[in-house]
Order: C-alpha cells, then structure tokens, then sequence
C-alpha cells in the first residue's frame, strides 16, 4: 500500500493500523511485552510499568498508554530495560507471599511466570510480606491481600465491566490495599459472585473458592450416590489443559473422566436447559398476553439475578421465575432418585463462580436437602483430572447416562451470548424448515458484542429482544427500559460473552473467548435435534416425573430480603 | 446492601448537602468535606446514603475516604489540635510541642483522640505560616511561636473554656 504509516520497532518496520496504543503496535509485531495491569477490556492503569519502552531520545515511555506514532523508533529490550523490568518484579516481591508451592494458582500466576522469564533468581530487599490475610466468607471466591500487587485489574473489572463497584483501593502509599467498604467481608458487600475480578487477578490474591475436597470426600463415601450435570461451556474449555485446542468439545472425554473418577451417574445440563427453554418460552407467551409492557428478562445468570435483586428490586416480577437449567435438573435428577436407598449426592461442574453461590440459595434447597449439593468449576475439574492421574488426552470419549441422555443443540448453545434466545426463538418459530431453523443463526442473536438487538414476527405481532452480556451492558439497557424503550425479551448474561467466559474457566485473553462460542455451535451442529420441544425426554419428563410438579421443581419465586413480593 | 436507611440518623444535613452539588460524582470530595464539616467527621451510616444517591459505590466512596489524611473516620474532639512539623517548625522544635501534648493528653499517632472526645491532636506538614514557627492551630485559630510551656499553658485554658461552656 502506499503511504502506509508505520513505526520502527526493534529495527523492523511495523504498519500502524489504528491501534489504540504502542503495545498493541508492538504486540502486533510478535513481540510479547510484559505486562500485569493491561487489559484490552478495561481501561488504561499504567502502574506496573512493565511495558516500558525506549523511544529515540533514550526517554521511557510506559507502551500501554502512549500513543503509536508514525515515524518513530523505539527499541523493546536493551539492558536498561532489562535491569528495570528486573528491579520492578524484585520488588512487587519483596512484599508478595512467596510460597508457590502452597498457592492455588502455582503454575497459573503472571507474576510467577514473569519471575521465571526474567530470570529473578532472588530477590535484594528484605522480605516484607505480610501475613496471609484471607477473606473466605463469599462462596464464590477466596481473597488473599497478602498476595496482591495492586495492579488494580480486578478494581476495573468490577467497577467498569461489571459496575457493581463491590471493592476499590483504599488507604494510600504503602498502606494502600483493596477492599470493600470499611474492610467488610466481600460477602457482606455488593458481590454478586461472578468471579470476573479472579478471572483478570495476575496472582493468586483472588482465586476461585476451591470445593474439590467436598467432591472427592463424597465420591469416597461408599453409601453416597453420586450424580454429576456438566453445563454447555465446560467442554469447550477444559480441553486446552490437556493438550487439545481452545474450544474444542472435550464432552465425551469429560463423561469418560468422571465415571473413572467414581461418578456413578454423568448427565449433561443442556438436557436441565431443554426443560428451561420449553418454560421459559411459555412465560413468555403468557406474558405477551398478560403483561405486554415490560420484557421478560431471563433467569438462568445466577449473577445477574443478584445484581437485580441488590440493585433493581422493582424488576424481579419481570425475571423469569424459570430456576436455571441447574437447579432445574438438580431438583429433576434429586426427584429422580429420592427412593434410592444411598445417600444422593448431586455435583454440578460449571464454568461460573456464582453457580456456588445459586446452588446454596435456600430457594434451592427444600426441606433443607439441596438440589445441587457441590459446585465446581472447570478449573477445579481440571485439577481433579490432574489428581486422579488421569491421562486425559487417551481416554475414549463416552456417552451420558440414561434415563437422562437426551439432550438438543438448543441447549449446547447456552452456554455462549445469545444462545438463550437463540433456543427460545427456534422454540417460537412459526416455520419449522431446516432453512428457517439456519437462518435464526443470522437474525443477530450470535457473536461476543456485549449488546446485541434483534426483532423476529411473532404470529402478526413484531417482538423486539435485546442479548446484553457483562452486567454494565445490562446496567445501561435496564436505564433505557427505565426510560421507555420497550422490549419483550432481554437474555442477560453477567460475564461478557456469556458463560464460555465464566470466572470459573481457565482465563483466556478475551479474543479467544470466541473460540470457545464456535465450539459450542459445532456441537449445535453435530446434534440430531436441534429444536429443545424436539426432545424426546421431554416429552416423557411433562407425563412422568413432572406431572403435578412443574411449578415446584422447575419455578423459583425470587423473593429477596430487601424486596417487595411481586409475581403474579 | 446500599439501600438500607439508618433508622436513627437525620439524612436531612446530606439531603442539603447533596442538592447544592446536584448530586454529582464529580464532586464528591466537596460533599464529603461539607458532610466531615457538619459531623466533624464522616460518620459511617452516610456511605451507603451517599451511594445510592450519588450512584457510585460504597467502595469507592470509602476509596476517596481513606485516601485523604484529612478525612476522618472516626469522631473527633471538640477541640482539633494541628501541630505543624514543616520543615520552618520542625528545625524550631515542633516536635517537643507534639511530646508535651501527647504526654498531657495520654494521646499517641495511633490515639489521636481522646476518650472523652474532647482533643484531638494532629500534625499537619506546613500551614503556610513559616516565620511563625513553630505553630500550631486549635479549630484553625493559629497560634505562634510556641513552646511546651506554652502549649501545657493553652491546654489550661481550653479546658477551662470548655468547662465554663458547659456550665
């Protein structure tokens, strides 16, 4: 091209594209520069200078927030920049807890890999490290301040991404820490429990609550009968662990690595998410009918339910009462085998940390017995995988268990934005073709944009449905229903992309989320049924198991301490 | 959770306070200082208030609280007394006032205020007021060119005066 603006990085001639700053410039040019505080999804810190580049006057300039200029010449690794890069990790060090072998995240933390890059092979300052300082009271995520380095990611995270605003920094100077409001326990603040602070934390200072000691204790017990759902966006998300590619569908290997863990049953929730769309989409007709106002907005995001309870009270009568497909097949497997003479023990593997926190609603647990008794993440599996000895990569891909095995395309593709509403309006569709069915993929319900908007006829009546994921989008759409706008549908996701970004996924740079989303459309593809009424468990379910108790096992009335009793 | 109303605390000193910055994020440290003006100090029961209605969070508010040393989370004394250890004071011995005030009050860095609310004692690190030195200000009167025997004498005062304002 002619007239190509471009920069000279390390001697070789780089063409400027629009980025937004030099990193990305440099990046660009295969150069992985260090980094703890950038994010492509948050906004610009730049405190831990780790990305310092030369410019041509021997000036240092912090590459996360100076602006690419065509003409100029910086240089990524001199000596100088070296001992600095050295002397910064030296010295987020000298006051980090050192004790990798103990830590959760040992082999999963920047700051470690970055030690390791860089060649620290000790640190010159005395060790001030304060004792650990954990905060487990949330059921989602363990805290650890002794851990932190203040690189603020999960500040950002929580505040921008996700505008819940539970924790910020507090105190100044050496002094300064994040926390909650007066140093409260991050459960008795504002959380909702998505993780995604965990998810962006560099070190181990916020991690996923581990409850793989529960699991393994009970698959021990040998009067314990021990049942297992894996959701939609697990399987295209463990896989990378054990050498196969991000997004692949590792489903059959997953099911074949429970059962020789000690499951005795393995289902898959896509089947819990068949019965949420059949639900879901006769509220929705109902409500069309009944209450035209205002959209029905899902209900399957255990953390957007909280952060709707906390923050919009007055909505709940406008939230689905359907349980998630979870608890829905928690209550339906628990019913299931409610005269087994074992105990039953029901575990549930999601990609999400708030599903630890659904799981121990009360709402869930009737009679005190719940439905779902542990929740771990793919994380956690991983790491039981890695337990057991299990090698992964060999074992011989099986299938679920019976009499649950049937399961649609429609409720694969939960597990990525959009795929709610992608179920629901392949559930509504009037023309039932293959062609029809395919074109739905097109109507503006796919892709990772945090906003999505699409209008299909229903019968002579134009629905309008909005697909929000990250809960600022969603914090911004319910400001303009507030202000009149009017939709019949928002699918809300609380994690930006839907749960194949969940917290409690293997942390992957937000460009590869989307591979994972492909993957669960694969899977769509490849099922014989595309279409949840399709199914034939269903079918039996509604005269069977379910008769008489629809309302009971697969409804929830949200009834929040702080809120006004509203559903119909 | 943010919502909740202290049944026992007047919200309506912050209700004034807000409406004449409209509430804005922007100038939350005006409305703080107003609110620490008013109570003498910020009472924990105006975050979540101040929250809801400013809508940001209460972690944030707690954020720009504790960033600024002048901000204070807890109660004050009747009587705040800011002892200047700028350089001008500190080189003409501003610290032996400190001492002296410490000792009398039973007071330390850790303990600034006293039991009894009625002292709180601070240093500041100039107030402007070099060829005083060394100075100190007792609720922003400024008092120069002090000695130990000075403050002890002051102290005397302060405590009459408190005394007669009761009676």
């Amino acid at each position: 091209m002619i007239n190509q603006e471009y920069m000279m990085v390390d001697g070789i001639p780089v063409p400027l594209e629009g980025e937004k700053n030099l990193l990305e410039v440099i990046r660009k040019a295969g150069i992985k520069l260090p980094t703890f505080c950038y994010h492509s999804e948050l906004s610009i810190y730049g405190a831990c200078r780790m990305c310092m580049v030369e410019n041509e006057w021997g000036g240092l300039d912090a590459a996360c927030s100076a602006q690419p200029r065509a003409g100029a010449s910086i240089k990524t690794n001199t000596q100088r920049l070296r001992r600095y890069r050295k002397n910064i990790l030296e010295l987020l060090l000298a006051n980090h807890c050192r004790d990798c072998t103990t830590c959760q995240n040992n082999n999963n933390c920047k700051l470690q890999a970055l030690a390791d890059r860089f060649g620290i092979e000790g640190v010159r300052f005395p060790n001030t490290a304060d004792q650990p300082k954990l905060d487990t009271s949330s059921r989602a995520i363990t805290r650890d301040s002794n851990k932190c380095i203040l690189c603020g990611d999960c500040v950002r995270m929580c505040n921008e991404v996700q505008q819940v605003g539970a924790i910020d920094f507090a105190h100044r100077g050496s002094n300064m820490t994040i926390s909650c409001a007066f140093d409260r326990p991050i459960a008795e603040s504002n959380c909702v429990g998505c993780g995604q602070c965990a998810a962006v934390c560099p070190t181990g200072a916020i991690v996923v609550k581990n409850d793989v000691h529960k699991v393994w204790a009970d698959l021990d017990d040998p009067n314990a009968k021990v049942t297992v759902q894996i959701a939609p966006a697990v399987r295209v998300a463990l896989g990378r662990a054990f050498n196969l590619g991000e997004g692949e569908n590792a489903m059959g290997k997953i099911v074949a690595a429970l059962r020789r863990m000690g499951f005795d049953e393995v289902f898959d929730t896509s089947t819990g998410a068949d019965l949420t769309v059949l639900e879901e989409s006769n509220e929705l007709l109902n409500r069309l009918a009944t209450n035209p106002d205002m959209p029905l907005f899902t209900s399957c995001c255990p953390a957007w339910v909280r952060y709707c309870e906390q923050n919009h009270p007055e909505l709940l009568p406008h939230v689905s009462s359907c349980k998630s497909p979870m608890q829905m097949f928690g209550a339906i497997i628990k019913a299931q085998y409610s005269t087994s003479e074992r105990r039953q023990v029901h575990v549930a593997v999601m990609p999400c940390t708030a599903k630890k926190e659904e799981a121990a609603r009360p709402e869930f647990a009737p009679g005190g017995h719940p439905d779902v008794d542990h929740v771990i993440t793919t994380q956690e599996l991983i790491h039981m995988i890695r337990e057991s000895g299990l090698v992964f990569e060999e074992l011989e891909a099986e299938a679920v268990d019976a009499p649950f095995a049937a399961s649609t395309g429609a409720g694969v593709i939960f597990g990525v934005t959009g795929g709610v509403t992608e179920a629901v309006l392949r559930r509504l569709a009037g023309n039932k073709s293959p062609s029809a069915l395919r074109a739905i993929a097109f109507e503006g319900v796919r892709g990772m944009e945090g906003v999505k908007e699409t209008r299909i006829l229903y019968g002579d009546r134009q629905l309008r449905i909005a697909i929000v994921s990250g809960l600022g989008n969603a914090a911004a759409l319910i400001e303009r229903i507030k202000a009149g706008e009017h939709y019949d549908f928002v699918e809300v996701m609380a994690c930006p992309g839907g749960c194949v970004s969940g917290a409690g996924q293997p942390y992957v740079p937000q460009e590869q989320k989307a591979q994972r989303g492909k993957g669960l459309y694969a899977a769509d593809l490849q099922s014989c049924l595309k279409r949840s009424e399709e199914n034939p468990l269903m079918m039996s379910l509604y005269s069977g198991l379910l008769k008489g108790r629809v309302k009971e096992l697969l409804h929830v009335h949200y009834a929040a301490n702080h809120t006004a009793q509203g559903e119909e | 959770m943010g919502t909740q109303k202290t049944a026992a605390f007047d919200y309506g000193v912050l209700d004034e306070i807000l409406a004449r910055h409209r509430a804005q994020p922007e100038a939350i440290i005006a409305i703080l200082q107003e609110t620490q003006e008013h109570y003498r100090y910020l009472p924990s029961e105006i975050f979540a208030y101040l929250a809801e209605r400013m809508r940001i969070s209460e972690a944030q508010i707690y954020s720009v609280a504790t960033f600024y040393e002048n901000f204070s989370l807890t109660p004050k004394g009747h009587y705040i007394i800011k002892v200047c250890d700028g350089t001008a004071c500190h080189v003409r011995k501003s610290i032996p006032i400190l001492e002296r005030l410490y000792s009398e009050l039973g007071l330390s860095a850790k303990k600034p205020t006293s039991d009894d609310l009625a002292f709180t004692v601070e240093t500041v690190s100039c107030l402007g007021a070099c060829g005083l030195a060394p100075v100190i200000t007792v609720n922003d009167k400024v008092y120069p060119a002090m000695t130990p025997e000075k403050t002890s004498e002051l102290l005397i005062t302060l405590r009459e005066e408190m005394q007669n304002a009761q009676d």
